[in-house]
């Protein structure tokens, strides 16, 4: 019950749009399956189900907005919700940014919804686990890991016209794998929208590999390098930095995107000509729903066009007051790159460093995006092609912002799972990097 | 800290509905002063406890829980958003064939609690046929009914929503007058209504308050495009509203009346009027040179560099292995306690505990009707103890749980969670101004700003939110672009001087992360000032051209 038709959630929204009394009623329903199984120390150690599904109700009376939510969907509950929403706008301070809902809206359905994802069974994600533990039982290693997979729906109406369903799915798995004596460490991690793709077999295989290659791991003096970023190690950083392509702190003069005497930099060129980056809810492999949180509706936009700042985000507060077009939030992230794998990279290197993942990234300062955080779980010396030995693991102090300036080669971009919008981000050699200390940490 | 549940609760997150990003319904100011009756607590557990023991489990604990969330969040003269939440349900935790089973149920019914625990029961029994090692439970009491309540003078909860926004927008505006460009404040206030019963015979009923008032000033100097923001000095706390009165017994002013820290009580317009003052600074203060400094770390700084360095890498799942995927391992492996290994130096004396009046991990009882305490990490310097939870304590050869077992919802499954870990102050008389009056060449650093640790917490770097030069012990000027780099051993070694007991004050993490999925604790950290010799700073400070 936690996955409606669209018939069934319009039927909820439109009792809850005509019950509203207030000057406007945005409701939303929001339904998820989530299952998961972990497991460490080569056994299980939990496993889930979680399912559940809630009506959200905004209403705003003027200024004044409230907000409610409820987990029941008969008359008197959905009344019982559109009040409670009222009487807090009722009692709410008038919010000055505050801007009316938007209208009718046509929204181009996305391809966000696998029926493979949609159909994990308790039983495949213990298939997943035995099969991510039975081989490294078998080579005396040790593997820890953890699969989400999730299906959802979501369906929002509005009193001024606007209405939109649809379904999604994801899975993301993650798998580290340690030798018994705690020397070598190696990673994996898929982030799927479609779960038929997913291959455990050849994944776990990976890191297996790179936790057998990165025992007596040799120590590198810091300093700069040149590096392979594996597309995960990449998207660390990068992600990091699209959290502030924001217009208004831009504009207000707190932001790496500040122009020096005010104003922005869209139009400028911040990063290496190759770098281009886009949004759009119709990618292939990495669909995002077709309209954002405000319900406008979502269509490709540039972000960074040869390395010129395209676009960057505008609430439409900021864009009515900057009198800007309304535009949507980007949904994904999808930086373009070669044709290239990691391989070919690593092939193709008289020196460097190959990452596999990032960890630990903090914001050391905002004024350059100075980020520091450290390599993990596989980081290995190249030398003429070749990954010639494990390195102990390094901290590094690096701006992706002067990382996308020092730009060798782009690789092949893939799907990457992180703690945002989903991405494609291509391995990449950077000339450069910084690396300021070793850790111990394997 | 849970980025994506602060983010989406400061509203920064992807717009859209105005609702935080925690589980929750969004309920009216009035209901927050509301409880349940505690003899429905008792029949729900008691019908949870009974269906599990029916259905074969050996052990069973009932936690029925309400958590209330109240944010208020603004800029300048605006309020941002204001919401309230409730979150109840009720969680059941069963033994059966010797292995964990957990289910929750929103339904608030006897059959529906009994329900939840047959199918905890099965799951147990699925569980158990994959098990290597039955779960043996170290024994705890039962202590009948009790009940405890953090010791709060006026709960937050019931302080009218107007009397706050005045409390931020005052603050603000005092933030503006004093040379601001922007400034963003926030309420968050937490209450957590736990019952907890057990097979053991025990019915707790816990009623948890908790408060933090964040606040950021940020300065701009539009000619050069250069930006600073000061952050505020207050800490998370487990007090009521009374942490924002701002006491003067509650104030320490340092030597050069540069800085004033805060205590057991909060000035928070005080705070925001040096923090424009001090941004302004920020803008124009010397660039620090790399190298070796003695470093004097103040409280509201140092609790940040013991949670990550010591906290952490002594909870004892980390040690086995159990978050290897996610948070990581540690470097403090079992044959380091069995070494007494020399973890800092002799002054240095760390111990953990769910006690301390005011701190965010204070409690009567743990998630599993423990009776908390405090005890022992780091003794004279050497390790001799970790954190654990009743199923973990056998293998420290222990007989009794730690009492740091902790969910963030009845919905979840309690887990190892970090207890509060604090520095001891020093034995000898010794106030922050007489360290700094003995440091030739340092920097005093307060507050927190990036931290950065390895999966295994040996290589750590920090930054803070003020940073001032000492030359010959005296505080000679603002410095800025400092992080210092550390081993976590050598640096704790490196401990030269602990300030006494008059400066002991409490730092806090709100949003501590952990699990898979991920679950968020509270957790304050004790300390005085401390000097550490020698640490190795750098500069951050980059061009971008």
């Amino acid at each position: 019950m936690s996955i409606m038709t669209e018939a069934e959630a319009k039927t909820i929204l439109d009792k809850v749009i005509a019950l509203s009394t207030a000057d406007e009623c945005t409701a939303q329903l929001d339904g998820t399956i989530d299952g998961n199984i972990r497991f460490a120390l080569n056994n299980v150690s939990t496993s889930g189900v979680i399912s559940n599904i809630d009506l959200g109700v905004q209403v705003a009376f003027g200024k004044r907005v409230g907000a409610a939510t409820i987990n029941e969907f008969s008359d008197a509950a959905l009344a019982r919700v559109v009040k409670r929403a009222e009487d807090l706008a009722k009692l709410a301070p008038e919010n000055p940014e505050f801007m009316p809902a938007v209208g009718p809206q046509t929204y181009r359905a996305t391809n966000t919804f696998s029926a493979a994802t949609a159909a994990i069974t308790p039983e495949n994600r213990a298939e997943i686990a035995r099969a991510s533990i039975a081989p490294c039982k078998s080579q005396n290693l040790i593997a820890a890991g953890f699969l989400n997979d999730n299906q959802s729906f979501t369906a929002f109406a509005n009193s001024n016209g606007a209405f939109g369903y649809q379904r999604s799915t994801e899975m993301d798995y993650t798998c580290t794998v340690r030798t018994e004596d705690g020397t070598g460490s190696g990673w994996v991690a898929r982030n799927l929208q479609d779960a038929s793709t997913f291959n455990v077999d050849s994944d776990i295989q990976i890191a297996m590999r790179k936790a057998s290659a990165s025992r007596d791991a040799q120590a590198l003096e810091p300093g700069k390098y040149t590096v392979i970023l594996e597309p995960a190690a990449a998207a660390g950083l990068i992600s990091f930095m699209f959290n502030f392509f924001d217009a208004r702190s831009a504009d207000e003069g707190r932001s790496f995107l500040s122009k020096a005497g005010g104003g922005n930099k869209i139009g400028e060129q911040v990063f290496d000509p190759r770098v281009n980056v886009y949004s759009d809810p119709g990618h292939a492999e990495t669909p995002a729903l077709p309209w954002d949180g405000d319900g406008l509706p979502r269509e490709r936009v540039n972000i960074v066009e040869n390395g010129v700042v395209r676009n960057l985000g505008y609430s439409r507060y900021w864009a009515d007051k900057q009198g800007k077009p309304q535009m949507a939030q980007p949904g994904n992230i999808i930086m373009e790159g070669g044709s290239k794998s990691t391989s070919d990279l690593v092939r193709e290197t008289e020196r460097g460093i190959l990452v596999t993942r990032t960890w630990y990234i903090r914001m050391v300062d905002p004024q350059t995006v100075l980020l520091t955080g450290l390599t993990r779980d596989g980081t290995f010396y190249i030398e003429n092609g070749e990954l010639k030995y494990p390195l102990k693991n390094f901290r590094f102090n690096e701006s992706p912002v002067i990382m996308l300036n020092n730009i060798d080669e782009l690789g092949r971009s893939v799907r990457v799972g992180d703690d945002g919008p989903t991405m494609m981000i291509p391995p990449m050699r950077v000339r450069d990097f910084t690396f300021t200390s070793l850790s111990d940490a394997v | 800290m849970d980025r994506r549940s602060f983010l989406a609760a400061c509203g920064i997150g992807a717009g859209g509905l105005l609702l935080p990003g925690f589980a929750g319904r969004a309920i009216a100011e009035s209901q927050l002063v509301e409880t349940i009756d505690i003899a429905v607590k008792k029949r729900l557990a008691d019908a949870g406890l009974s269906a599990a023991s029916a259905a074969g489990a050996s052990y069973c604990d009932v936690r029925v829980g309400r958590y209330l969330r109240q944010f208020v969040i603004t800029r300048e003269a605006n309020v941002q958003n204001i919401v309230n939440t409730e979150s109840i349900g009720t969680g059941v935790r069963v033994i059966a064939d010797g292995a964990w089973g957990f289910a929750a149920t929103n339904d608030m019914t006897a059959e529906a609690v009994a329900e939840a625990a047959r199918l905890a029961t099965a799951i147990a029994k699925a569980n158990a046929r994959n098990q290597t090692q039955p779960v043996q439970l170290a024994p705890t009491p039962g202590v009948g009914e009790v009940s405890w309540k953090t010791p709060i003078r006026r709960n937050a909860m019931e302080v009218p929503i107007a009397e706050k926004v005045e409390l931020l927008l005052g603050v603000n505006a005092a933030a503006m007058a004093a040379g601001a460009n922007f400034v963003n404040s926030q309420l968050f206030l937490v209450n957590e209504q736990k019952y907890f019963a057990s097979s053991d015979g025990s019915y707790i009923d816990q009623d948890v308050h908790r408060i933090w008032a964040p606040m950021s000033v940020t300065v701009i100097d539009q000619t050069s495009g250069k930006f600073r923001s000061r952050q505020g000095l207050s800490a998370p706390m487990g007090l009521g509203y009374e942490y924002l009165e701002g006491r003067a017994e509650d104030k320490l002013e340092s030597a050069n009346g540069a800085v004033i820290s805060y205590g057991m009580s909060y000035d928070m317009r005080e705070d925001a009027v040096a923090a424009a003052r001090q941004a302004r600074e920020k803008l124009t203060a010397k660039s620090v040179e790399p190298g070796q400094y003695d470093l004097v770390l103040d409280p509201d700084h140092l609790g940040l560099t013991i949670h990550e360095s010591v906290g952490h890498p002594l909870e004892l799942d980390r040690v086995l292995g159990y978050e290897a995927n996610y948070a990581g391992t540690s470097f403090a492996t079992l044959d380091k306690r069995e070494s007494r290994f020399q973890y800092g130096s002799e002054i240095v004396n760390l111990f953990a505990d769910k006690t301390q009046p005011g701190s965010l991990g204070a409690v009567e009882y743990d998630d599993e009707g423990v009776k908390t305490k405090q005890w022992d990490l780091i003794k004279d310097g050497k390790l001799v103890d970790y954190q654990a939870t009743r199923d973990q304590v056998h293998i420290l050869g222990k007989t009794a749980s730690d009492g740091c077992s902790y969910a963030d919802s009845w919905s979840t499954v309690q887990f190892q969670r970090m207890a509060n870990v604090s520095l001891k102050p020093g034995t000898q008389p010794m106030t922050r101004n007489d360290m700094i009056s003995n440091v030739e060449n340092g920097i005093y650093i307060l507050g927190r700003g990036s931290f950065s640790i390895d999966q295994q917490r040996y290589n750590a770097q920090f930054g803070g939110t003020l940073f001032y030069e000492i030359k010959n012990g005296e505080i000679t000027q603002p410095l800025e672009d400092v992080a210092y780099q550390m081993r976590t051993p050598e640096f704790w070694n490196a401990c030269s001087a602990i300030c006494d007991e008059s400066d002991y004050r409490m730092f806090g993490s709100f949003f501590d992360g952990k699990g898979q999925p991920s679950q968020v604790s509270a957790v304050s950290h004790g300390s005085s000032s401390t000097r550490f010799d020698k640490i190795n700073v750098i500069n951050t400070a980059r061009s971008l051209g």
